[in-house]
This record gives C-alpha cells, structure tokens and sequence, in this order.
C-alpha cells in the first residue's frame, strides 16, 4: 500500500508536470483528489487495513495529499502567470492607429466675439438688451437726433418696409426704446444684433451684418467713464498691451463723437500692413448721448448724461483672426466655420 | 476735399511742420486725413523745351523728328504726338529721367532714328485725363511762351506739392474751402491766417444800371449777389491758376470759369458766371420753374423741370438750374465780353432735392447742400470780381445788384466752465477754455464765470452747448482726458433667464456635433415660406436689391440648405449645421411683423464615421429625433415632448413628424423630400426647425433633488407582434397606463419586421422596469402588474406575446 502510494504520488507529480493548460490541471487535480478518484479510493480502502496501521497510512496519505496539493497550487500560479503573459501579448495595439473621434461642433466665429463681449460688460455689470430687427423709422432715425429729410437717412441706403417701417440699420434702436421703457432710470447695456443696409454685397461689405453697441446713462456719466471703459474693452479683446486713442468724430446721436483706434497689434504701433503703416487701427465709434436724444427719451440732459459706443464684431474677427472677406461670415462653409473650434483662454 | 499744402500756405503758416506731422495733427483734431499724395510722384530730369525744328519722321506716318532745346543744348526727340508742332514750348523726360509709376527714360532709337528722351502729355506726369485742360488732353502739353527752355518742368507746372486727402465728417462743412482749412489749421497750430486782400478800382458805370435783380422765391433764395465786368478777355488761365485748380481736382476752362471755380474752392462759396449779351433781357428773374418748363443745361442735356425746382431765369426763360447747373445758353464763351458773377445763399433742401431730381451732384451743389456761409456770399463775389480784372482784364461795375434777405447774425452759446469739465471728467481752467476759443476766432467774452461765444456763421456745426464742448476737447487734446469706469445706481447685470438658455442650447447643439451657420434674413418669394411652422402674411420690402433677398423669412431651413448645397458641392460631403434666429410672421398692431425666434438644424452625410473599426452610419431620422430629444432633457422638457406623423411640403411623406410640447406644436423634423433633396443636388437629407421662443419661455418646475432608490428594481421583458401600423408611442401609452404605479420605466428595444413575423405585422421588444421606493419588490407584485400589462396590450393593441 505505501508503495502504491509513493508510486501514485510519482505518477501525479508527472502529470502535473505535463499540464500545459489551468484546464489540464483542473483535470489532472480532479482525476488524483477529485471524490473518483484514486486517493479517495485509497481513503476509502483504509478501512481494510488492521487498525494499528490506520493512523500511520492515514497520515501517509493525508501528507502525499496535500503535497501533491501544493505542487498543483505552484503548478497552476506558473501556468496562470503564463496565461497572463500571453494575453496580455495577445491584446497588445497599435497605440498610434486614429482615435474614435468625437464630432464637436463650434459657435460662429461671429458669435464667439459677441459672447466675448457681452461676457465682458457682463462682469462690469450690465445687462443685454434686445430689439425687433424689423422697426419703426422713429426709433430707428428720429428718436436717435435724425429728423426725417437728414441727409443720413437716405431711402436709397436703407430697406424701407413702408414708409415708417424699415430693416433696422444699426442696433441703436435698441438704445432708444431701452431709455424710453427705463422711464428716467440709470441703464447700463449692451446690445448686440444684426442689422441690414443697402449695400452690395462684396468683400468689405454685407447687406446684413451685425453690430453690438454699448449705452450708459446716469447721472454725472463723464467722457472719462467713456474712455475707461473703452480703454478696458480694448485690453479684453485685442491684448493688455493695447493702448487706446479717440479722435474727433461725427455721428448724429452723439456730442462730442469720437473714433477709438488701438495701437497695432501687429507692429506694436511702428507700422506694418494691418494698420495701413500708420501704428492704430480704427476700432469703434462712440460719443456722448445728444442731448437731444436723452430728450426725446424723457430725460433732462442738464442732469443726466451718458455715453454709447457701437462696433461690427466682423470688423473685429476678421482683424482678430485675419479674415480678409466679409462675405466668409455668411457663405458657412464648414472649412472656415470649423476653424474656431479652439478655445482662446 | 483736395487740400494743395502749397495753396494753404497761402494763408497760413505750417511750414515748421513736415506735411506728415501737419496731417497727424490735423487728424488728431477731428479732420481725417486718409492720404498724402506727392504730385511728384518722385519724377525728376524733366524740364521745359523749345521745339526748334520739327520734321516729319520718313519711316513713320504718326512720328515727327524734334529739335529740341533743352537749355543751351540741342537733344534730337522723336515724338508720336498729333499736336507737336515748331515754336512751342514743351515738356520734355530728359534721358534718365524717372515717370510715375517708377517708368525710366532713355535713349532709343525709332525706325532708325535717335531720340534722346520724351516729350510728354500731363497724363503722363501723373494728372488724371480728366483734370488735363480740353486742348491738351490728347496730346502732348504746351506751355506758354514766356517760359524758358532748361527750366524744371516739375516747377513750372507746380508738381512740387503735397495734397492732403481729407475724410470729412457731414458736419464739418466748413472745411470744404481752402478758408476753412486755414481757420482749422490755424486753431490747431495756434497760428493767425491771412485772408484774401479784396482790392480794384471800380468802373464809374453802376451795375445796377446795367442789370434788373428780382427774387420771387425769396425762401429757397433769400439772398442773390450780382457783379458785372465788362471789356473781359476769355483766354486760358494764367497758368499758376491752372495748376491750383488741377491741385485740387478741378479741370482748367478759360480764366472767367476758372476764377469762379478759384473762389469756390477758395471760399466755399460756389458762383456762377452768365455772359450779360447772352442773357439778352439785363434782367435776372429768380423763381420756381413752371411744371414741365425745358431747359438745356451746360452739358448739353434737355432737362424737364417741376415745379419745386429752383431756377435762375432772364424773365424769360430759364438760364441756371440755381446751385446745381448752369444752362447752355447763357454759358461764358470765347467771345465774351461782358460777365455777370452770381454768388447766391439757396437753400439746402431745395438744392438737395433739385439735384437728386436731376441726377447731378457738383462741386457747387455739394457746398450749397450743406448750407453756405451768409457773411461770404458778397465777399466772395468781389474776390471773383477782382481776380476778372486782375487775370481777365476786365472793368468791374460799381456797386451789385443785390437781393438780400438773409439772417447772418452770430448764434450765441453761454456755457458754464463747470458744465464742461462735469461732462468730460476734466479740470480745464476757463482762461484755456478762452484761449481756445481765441485760437479758433470765435469772439468770446468772460462773463459772470460763464464764457458767452458769438458762432461766427462759417462754423454751422456748433449750435448747442455740446458742440462747444466738443471743440474745447477736441483742441485741449483727448489724450488729456482721464481713463474712469462709470458709477452708476447698480444693477446686478448678467444674462435674462432667456438669454441664458438661448446659450445653453447652442451649447448643446455644438457639444452634439452642429455647427453654428449664419444665413441672411431675407429670403427669395420662393423660399420665403417654405417650411414654415405656421401660415402667415409675408414682409416684403419696397425696394428690394434683387428678387432674391426681398421677403423676411418665415423658416430658416431653405438658407440652411443652401449653405448644405454649398458645401457638398465643395465637397465637404458631411453636414451638420443649426442656426437659432428670427424669423417673422404677419402684422402686430404696432404695424412691425411678429418676429419670432427659430432653431433649425440640417444634417446629411454620415453621422458616425469610423472606417478602420468599419463603424460607418448615414444620418436618418432618428439621429435627429435624438438631437431634439437632447435638446428638450436639458431644458427639462423630455416628459411634455411628443412626436406625431405629419404631412410637410416639401418633406418626406413618411418620415416627417410635427414635435409637441404639451398639446402645442413647436416644430417639424423629418427628411427633406427626395424630390427636393435632387433639385437641391442633395443626398439623403435631415432637417429640423423648432420655435425656440416657445419652447424657451415654456415654464419648467423647479429642479428638486429625487431621493436615490434604495430597494432594487425588477426587470422583465416582453416581446410582441402587432399590426405593421401600431405606433411604439401607442403601445407604450398602453403600457404606461396598464403597468400602474410599481412601472418606473418603459423602454424599446428591439424591432424586426421581416421573414419570420408575418405580413403586416411586426415584432417589438420592450424591457419594463418595476420599482417602489418603500420596499423591496416581491415577485408576486411584479407578476401581478405584468400581467396587467400584457392583458391590456392584447386587448387593446391586438398583440400576440412572442415566448
Ligand atoms: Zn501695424
């Protein structure tokens, strides 16, 4: 019986031996130490022995057992490391092949400077205001200081509905129903929107394009609050560099009227094409409310004051971005609209 | 406005001052300079010769040999001008001279002769064709007589000169005369001007006696001047006057026309020269024209006049169309003798209106628009009358004829140095607040602590207090004043809850892979309302610029899909674009169309595109079904969203549906039409159009936190065959009501129509899941209310349950 024991054991460690797989293993420990088979049996035969030789085969048995155990444990951690290894080899990429790509899509260029801005007064403390694009010829000419017969409002320049209604020309509009609601209150906005002229469409020009203009009011509103704040917007779009200059201007809807040029952020103000050689670009046009218009609003312009400036957001994307024709911003084709995918900050 | 830096010298002096630092300066004042223009252009080597011989060249027809002197030397020069001729004076490219446009002169030969430079025409000096005087404009130049050969050419014809290109504002007016430069450089250098000496002896013979002077329109014409100079001599200008007119853009006539165009320039002010025998009546008659009355203007086009229309008669008939043209037949002519100068006030609106009517804007009409200075209207007539004696040698009468009617009084601002510093944010001291308006000349007194200013008339932009504040700012220097941030009563600023969302949904759009497109508003009658949400009045304009831009939109699909049509064509073969806008509907009471905010959004191409892991989708229906639904999750309204399948023009019959929130219809979504997706040489194509207002404004609960399920759920699915037409939102209805309150969730997941159902019929698979938030679900609770289920469904939707 011990022979047979130890010649079991030989034949086990064999097979172990043999076992290439965790599978094979599974069987060799099942065929050896499963209920079936030969160790069980020799368990089981025990009971044939004398009774003085029990304990001692008993114990012969239970110690062949547990080292065929442990070498099938060993065993089966070598195979596993190995089945491991070779999955692990198996699985292995080519890291560099494309990724799965997630389709983003991405604002208007047109919108992302409108954001930039509205954003920007917005932490300032202002509010957005909106109007209809189709408006009456009061607010959109006589409330703004242009009478009817002012040579700036000419038939020919803008698209007349009727003859008192008309595609609005510039966002002002906004403006002057903003003061008449607010009823003699302070206001601080800024108005973004498309507006329309009767302009061919070519590559500096749009009949529709869109504007975003800015109006205080309040009392002892100064031009200094005007040029702070300019100066401040000019920093926020185009670089803290950025130096600001006004220049004597026109419009009918203010007094005094400025230009805002901002030193070239090309040339950093030495000259170069952007700037036509002369060190500024023209940015925007602002001024101080006419008294006439806060007038006609119901305020009394020898108490209240205020400023407005106005700028075309395609005039700014294309200096920003370097677009060179109006006319990009409305024909969408994606190989220019997914060009500002990017996030600037 | 052509501002000669030569010809401002005259009356003022900027000479310490390079023409670029003159420009910045006057720039930074208010007036833009937008160029600099060197008449030179860099020429050099170009003098003046004396043609001593001229002979035809014998090889060439069209070519003359020319010996010409160039100052103490004989240069052989072949030249091809018709007008060359022996005698005259010319303008001569020596060899190695350099021509605009950088074009180098040498020595040639042509056919066989030698030519030893150019003789040149204006043009080729750089002046516009149309500036060359009428005798010279096809040829070569020729200059008077008593110039002398070998001299600079450069100099001679004034080219030595800078001119100022000024960009004025409408206001500024005043700046349209070479006296109104010179008051506005003067302010800005503060440097005094020397004004036109008006001086000549007078005839003994009185105009008045010589000519009759009535105004019937006295309101369009409230103030006439008339001069008469007798024994003129119509000939060329001098040629300094030549030179001046052409620096400023005017074409040179004849001396009498050119002095009237001078002063016009010089003064602002514009005049009109009439030959006295021509007007054959000694009689001038300002009236309206008569309905339909005719006259022949100087460029020789018959005009039929009306009733509003200004006009400058002998009593008889018209012979000027007042400030815009004169008439052909009392026009100044070689003959000449006797010149009657007119120098009027009309009044703007007249001139605007008669010079649109007619189609003509001049020099003159431009000045008169904009409403001419009352205190120079006689003077600038006698500066006219002393050049005639001077440059035409004629004999001016005594006295004018004049009708004057005019207001030329000063206007009066009184304004407080504090009002002024209150609005700039300044401390300007009111002694510079005076000392400006001393360098701008306009009479100011210090009274009470408030400056009290006489407007002198040349300046009819500064009307209100403001106007002065402008020119005290403008003069102090805006690089003065001081960068501050306005205080205002505040308000929190920021976003409207709308406005906010509007971003949301654009966000979310952009995060689900569409990008923004900006289309126009206006759209074709074709397109107008296609695909529009609702029946409604179109907005057409009443001048449109094409047919194709001249109704407001009612849907923003058609654009979208030419901006689709644009891009597949350029081959970018996947599209995936929204836009949110207005679009605009009918007639409010206020009498402006409803404008109404849309988000629209097309897709075609493929949506997922994949290729080495062969994942390849084309977008259908349901791609845009998922976008909506996104899009209602996030502004939490996907329980309220419904679809139902609707007929649309111009879409797919089949696969178009109207999207519901609540009982309101919001929108379309489906294919666009095979039918249109051809015409529009598109694939299979996608769109959607929703009104973004009212779905924005749709009032949603407040988001409140949902305790997380602490017992698990139970899931059981079942699978159906029902008629082919059964709609899945039918069967889940059904479902939805039999599950009662343990059925939390009703989801699709498998549908086949095919081999092995039936005709007719399809199967359906849906996966129910049962919960209650109290206590753990027994498996006879969920039996009970499945079998709920799949009795209701049998009954009501004739379903056949699948094992
Ligand atoms: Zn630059």
């Amino acid at each position: 019986m011990k022979e047979q024991l130890h010649e079991l054991k030989e034949q086990v460690m064999l097979k172990i031996k043999e076992s290439n797989t965790v599978k094979d293993l599974n069987d060799v420990r099942v065929a050896y130490l499963g209920k079936k088979g030969p160790i069980t049996d020799l368990l089981k035969g025990m009971g044939k022995l004398p009774a003085e030789e029990r304990p001692k085969m008993g114990a012969l048995v239970n110690e062949i057992r547990e080292s065929v155990t442990e070498i099938l444990e060993e065993r089966k951690e070598t195979l596993e490391q190995q089945a491991i290894q070779e999955q692990l080899e198996n699985e292995s990429i080519d890291v560099t092949l494309p990724g799965r790509p997630v389709e983003l899509g991405n604002h208007h260029p047109l919108t992302r400077v409108v954001e930039e801005i509205e954003d920007f007064f917005i932490s300032m403390g202002y509010e957005i205001a909106e109007g209809p694009e189709v408006e009456k010829d009061y607010y959109n000419f006589e409330a703004l200081n242009l009478p009817k017969g002012h040579p700036a409002r000419d038939m020919q320049d803008s698209f007349y509905i009727t003859e008192d209604i008309l595609l609005r020309t510039h966002t002002s509009p906004v403006q002057a129903r903003t003061m008449e609601a607010k009823d003699g209150a302070s206001i601080k906005i800024i108005c973004p929107g498309k507006v329309y002229r009767r302009d061919s469409d070519d590559a500096t020009h749009s009949h529709q394009f869109t504007q975003i203009e800015g109006l205080v009011v309040g009392e002892n509103i100064r031009m200094s609050d005007l040029k702070g704040t300019l100066d401040l917007l000019a920093k926020k779009l185009f670089g803290a560099e950025r130096e600001i200059r006004l220049r004597p201007s026109f419009f009918p809807f203010t007094e005094p009227s400025v230009e805002m040029d901002i030193s070239c952020f090309k040339c950093g103000g030495t000259g170069c094409n952007v700037c036509k050689k002369t060190g500024w670009i023209e940015i925007l046009g602002a001024g101080m409310v006419h008294p006439n218009v806060l007038e006609m609003a119901g305020y009394n312009p020898e108490e209240v004051t205020g400023f407005a400036f106005g700028m075309g957001p395609e005039r700014i994307a294309m200096l920003k971005y370097g677009v060179e024709d109006i006319r990009h911003f409305y024909t969408n084709d994606i190989r220019f609209i997914s060009q500002f995918h990017r996030s600037e900050a | 406005m052509l501002v000669s830096t030569n010809w401002l010298s005259n009356y003022v002096d900027w000479n310490e001052l390079s023409v670029e630092e003159l420009a910045e300066k006057i720039t930074r004042a208010g007036i833009e300079v937008d160029g600099i223009i060197d008449r030179s252009f860099g020429m050099d080597n170009i003098v003046i010769g004396y043609v001593n011989n001229c002979v035809k060249h014998p090889e060439a027809d069209k070519l003359h040999i020319c010996q010409v002197d160039v100052g103490g030397e004989i240069s052989q020069i072949i030249c091809g001008a018709p007008n060359i001729a022996e005698g005259q004076h010319v303008i001569v490219a020596r060899p190695g001279a350099i021509l605009p446009g950088g074009m180098k002169i040498k020595k040639a030969k042509l056919r066989g002769e030698e030519s030893n430079g150019m003789i040149c025409s204006l043009q080729e000096l750089g002046i516009e064709g149309k500036l060359v005087p009428k005798a010279y404009a096809e040829g070569i130049y020729v200059l008077p007589n008593d110039v002398r050969a070998g001299d600079s050419a450069l100099t001679h014809l004034g080219l030595y000169d800078r001119i100022l290109e000024f960009d004025l504002t409408p206001n500024r007016s005043d700046a349209l005369s070479m006296l109104g430069v010179a008051y506005e450089v003067g302010a800005i250098l503060s440097k005094d001007i020397k004004l036109p000496e008006i001086s000549y002896s007078a005839s003994a013979e009185k105009a008045q006696d010589v000519l009759k002077l009535s105004v019937e329109a006295t309101e369009d014409n409230p103030m006439y001047v008339a001069k008469v100079v007798k024994n003129v001599k119509v000939a060329e200008s001098p040629q300094w006057l030549q030179n001046t007119l052409m620096s400023a853009g005017i074409r040179p006539h004849n001396n009498v026309v050119d002095i009237t165009n001078y002063v016009l320039m010089e003064y602002g002010q514009p005049l009109h020269a009439f030959d006295y025998d021509r007007l054959e009546t000694k009689e001038i008659v300002v009236r309206h024209a008569r309905e339909g009355e005719k006259m022949v203007t100087l460029d020789q086009v018959e005009r039929t006049l009306n009733d509003q229309q200004l006009v400058i008669t002998n009593g008889i008939e018209p012979v000027a169309l007042a400030g815009v043209m004169g008439g052909a037949n009392s026009e100044v002519h070689e003959g000449t003798t006797m010149v009657v100068i007119e120098s009027a006030y009309f009044a703007p609106s007249s001139v605007r209106q008669t010079s649109k009517e007619v189609g003509l804007r001049s020099d003159a009409s431009t000045r008169f628009e904009k409403g001419v200075d009352p205190n120079r209207v006689a003077e600038a007539a006698e500066r006219a009358a002393q050049l005639m004696a001077e440059l035409a040698g004629g004999e001016v009468l005594d006295g004018s004829v004049t009708f004057d009617e005019l207001d030329k009084t000063p206007q009066k601002i009184i304004l407080s140095p504090d009002y002024v510093n209150n609005r700039l944010g300044m401390k300007i001291a009111m002694d510079e607040m005076k000392t400006i308006m001393d360098r701008l000349q306009i009479p100011t007194d210090l009274i009470n602590g408030q400056l009290v200013m006489d407007i002198p008339t040349r300046r009819q932009d500064l009307k209100i207090k403001e106007d002065m504040i402008e020119e005290i700012a403008r003069l102090y220097g805006y690089d003065e004043i001081p960068k501050t941030l306005p205080i205002v009563e505040s308000t929190p600023g920021g976003l409207t809850p709308y406005q906010a969302k509007r971003r949301i949904v654009r966000r979310y759009l952009e995060a689900a892979g569409l990008s923004q497109a900006l289309t126009y508003s206006l759209a074709s009658p074709k397109d107008a309302q296609a695909f529009a949400l609702e029946t409604a009045p179109v907005t057409k304009l009443l001048m449109p610029m094409s047919e194709e831009r001249s109704i407001l939109r009612q849907s923003i699909i058609p654009h979208l899909l030419d901006a689709t049509t644009y891009n597949v064509a350029r081959r970018n073969e996947s599209i995936a674009l929204y836009e949110t806008g207005s679009v605009f509907l009918g007639i409010e009471e206020d009498g402006l169309p409803k404008e109404v905010e849309h988000v629209a959004a097309v897709l075609t191409g493929k949506w997922v595109h994949h290729a080495w892991q062969g994942e390849s989708k084309k977008v259908d229906f349901f791609v845009m079904k998922g976008i909506v639904e996104g899009l209602f999750e996030q502004l939490g309204l996907l329980d309220r969203l419904q679809f139902t399948k609707a007929t649309v023009d111009q879409m797919h019959p089949g696969r178009t549906a109207t999207v519901w929130l609540d009982d309101q219809s919001v929108g379309i979504i489906g294919q666009v039409h095979p039918t249109v997706q051809k015409q529009r040489d598109l694939q299979e194509t996608y769109v959607m159009e929703m009104n973004l207002q009212a779905i924005m404004q749709t009032a949603i609960e407040e988001l409140l936190y949902e305790a997380v399920p602490r017992y698990p759920s139970i899931s059981r699915d079942i699978a159906l065959v029902v008629d082919r037409d059964t709609t899945a939102a039918n069967l889940e209805k059904i479902i939805k009501q039999a599950g009662g309150k343990l059925l939390k969730k009703v989801q699709l997941f498998d549908l086949y129509e095919g081999k092995n159902v039936e005709g007719g019929t399809k199967s359906v698979a849906f996966s129910l899941t049962y919960f209650d938030p109290e206590r753990t679900l027994t498996d006879e609770d969920v039996v009970k209310a499945h079998s709920k289920v799949l009795d209701a469904l049998t009954v009501q939707a004739n379903a056949q349950l699948r094992s």
